[in-house]
């Protein structure tokens, strides 16, 4: 490995560490934004429709 | 936890290590945070954005979602793509997610027990049936049908009976187990060092080298024969030991550096990147449109997507990334990975890195368990576009929508599973529409929100509940550089690789194999079919979409119930 791929490698992971770090601290500390924050939530309102 | 629970899935430990290895590592990883930066995170904001504006006025699909944007006749076609992509996707990922769970099993019950490179690539190929077509239908537990069998039914099941929820919650566990267990595996590929003592350069810090080191040596054979692929070297040894067979060699090898520039001028390894950015993120894929359409006008489309980014990025770059290509490199060596890449390479190396490890059996079981997980959640996320564009456009119900796509996909899922051979239909169908169409679409919806929806419009709802607004920056970014970066990419590699034309030399090249899969003489009956049967998807697509009185409300601008 060579030095710039040390470096490319250090810079990527840590990049990624840290966002995904500071997403989690702003979720948690910011007011109420838990339930406001959503990801891809399978359940979906169209199941609680009777068919 | 449910955001990063569901952010995982195959593409992070599978198919990006598969992606990086096939593009050799280095110059990839920096198109591919280019990428990430200018065009996948900008673009997954204006879908969630996109996708909640279309909810707000009752429409959930692609298609619908499109026509009530643009109001106008095409749009509604153009979203097609959108439905097309995860189902056709679905017919495919289905398939690798039984055989994690078959290698689950497996490992489990003592019948995995993989010594040596060749050992782990002849089972994983008669596990898929990677020999003939066909071969992989047979009811054994060494071979992939019943386990897709399985999964099939169990994934239909779930959505059937409205059961996806019961699955998220054991995600909600089962992730970060994957990220412990993926943190475990890390720590002991790290320490592998070089697992075949004969052969010392091939080793993990070479292994580190080959993903990461941007510049690249190669040695290239100058005659006989022309045109041999030019194999690489990584590490300061196997360079030096390459220089002297070249001194030796009397004129016949020559000794090739490639900067990162030279290989970021290949038009394949932006698109394979981006593609892959795409892919893992869900933008361009026609998912995130249709359940942002089932969030409220106050929840937080900025933090949510960047959240659900950050958390695949983590996971991929500094877990995926650092796990399989390094060992790829320890036990198959630098040549050896060149004809191994792809999808499958992760499981022909991780269970030999597993062999490796006390108790390797539970941790083989474990890992390949949680990797099932995540995709069956992935897998249920790629149904739901189709299950909203079929409820939309025939206004039925639920079930029977699952029903008509339960059949629709049981044809696409045995097609895959019958054409194995070099696994040609699942290669076909993840290349043009895993990769090309999700380009296509995703460049068709950055053009959408910056100058059709507009983008001032499109930052009012993006940063409308938001705990802090999408910075400024942005707005040039996803209204001149995201569309002519994409469109930039897309027309190099029409050129390169339909066209035949090298950009390098300005002479006529080699037309990509994905092209002559499906023309001319050297033409594969798999890929040929695997074009067929996404064409006629889409004219299905099209002729319901053709007839459907909710897009024609959306086409005016009308909610979609009064």
């Amino acid at each position: 490995m060579t030095l710039s791929g040390l470096l490319v490698m250090l810079l990527s992971v840590g990049t990624v560490c840290i966002l995904f770090a500071w997403c989690v601290f702003k979720v948690l500390t910011t007011p109420q934004e838990t339930e406001k924050v959503h990801a891809v939530e399978l359940h979906t309102p169209d199941m609680n429709e009777p068919d | 936890m449910a955001v990063a629970g569901s952010a995982v899935g195959l593409g992070n430990f599978l198919r990006f290590p598969g992606l990086a290895a096939q593009y050799g590592g280095g110059a990839f990883m920096l198109a591919y945070a280019i990428s990430f930066l200018i065009i996948g995170l900008p673009i997954g904001w204006a879908e969630w954005a996109m996708g909640r504006h279309a909810g707000s006025l009752g429409y959930n699909s692609a298609p619908g979602a499109f026509a009530v944007i643009v109001r106008s006749r095409w749009a509604k076609f153009a979203g097609i793509i959108g439905v097309i992509v995860p189902v056709v996707i679905y017919m495919y990922y289905v398939v690798i997610e039984s055989w994690c769970i078959g290698y689950a099993f497996n490992f489990w019950s003592g019948r995995l027990n993989l010594q040596d490179s060749r050992d782990a690539v002849g089972y994983f190929a008669s596990f898929v049936g990677a020999g003939a077509d066909a071969s992989a239908l047979e009811l054994s537990s060494h071979k992939a049908l019943p386990w897709l069998l399985t999964v099939f039914v169990f994934n239909f099941y779930l959505i059937y009976r409205g059961l996806s929820a019961g699955i998220e919650k054991m995600c909600n566990i089962g992730m970060p187990l994957l990220i412990l267990l993926a943190l475990v595996i890390l720590a002991r590929v790290m320490t592998l060092g070089a697992p075949d003592p004969s052969r010392p350069h091939d080793n993990v810090f070479n292994g580190l080298g080959y993903m990461w080191n941007p510049g690249k040596v190669q040695v290239v054979r100058t005659s006989p024969p022309p045109g041999a692929p030019p194999r690489e070297v990584v590490g300061a040894e196997a360079v030096a030991e390459a220089e002297k067979e070249v001194a030796a060699s009397s004129g016949a090898l020559k000794l090739v550096r490639l900067s990162p520039w030279s290989q970021l001028g290949n038009p394949s390894l932006w698109l394979a990147a981006a593609g892959q950015i795409f892919f893992s993120l869900s933008v361009g894929f026609g998912v995130i449109i249709v359940y942002a359409s089932y969030m409220k006008p106050k929840d937080d489309v900025v933090l949510s997507g960047l959240t659900a980014s950050s958390a695949n990025e983590f996971c991929e770059v500094a877990l995926g990334g650092l796990i399989t290509v390094p060992a790829a490199v320890a036990f198959l060596g630098v040549a050896g990975i060149a004809g191994q890449a792809g999808v499958g390479l992760g499981f022909k190396v991780l269970p030999l890195v597993f062999s490796k490890m006390p108790a390797g059996a539970f941790f083989g079981g474990a890992f390949f368990f949680m990797l099932f997980l995540a995709a069956v959640t992935s897998s249920i996320s790629m149904l739901q576009p189709g299950i909203a564009f079929l409820e939309e456009s025939l206004d039925v119900g639920r079930k029977a929508s699952v029903a008509i796509l339960g059949l629709l996909t049981t044809f696409g899922t045995g097609f895959v599973v019958y054409f194995t051979s070099d696994l040609k239909a699942l290669d076909t169908l993840d290349f043009w529409v895993g990769t090309f169409l999700i380009f296509l679409l995703a460049t068709i919806q950055v053009i959408l929100f910056g100058w059709v929806w507009g983008i001032d419009r499109g930052f009012k709802e993006l940063n409308h509940g938001a705990a802090f607004p999408v910075p400024p920056i942005f707005r040039p970014v996803i209204r001149w550089l995201c569309p002519g970066f994409l469109l930039g990419i897309f027309a190099l590699w029409i050129l390169k690789e339909i066209l035949g034309y090298d950009l390098s030399s300005g002479s006529e090249g080699a037309v990509s194999g994905y092209v002559t899969d499906l023309l001319g003489d050297k033409s594969n009956l798999a890929a040929q079919l695997s074009i067929a049967l996404v064409a006629a998807f889409m004219v299905f697509f099209g002729l319901i979409t053709a007839r459907s009185r909710a897009f024609r409300r959306a086409e005016q601008g009308l909610p979609k119930h009064d």
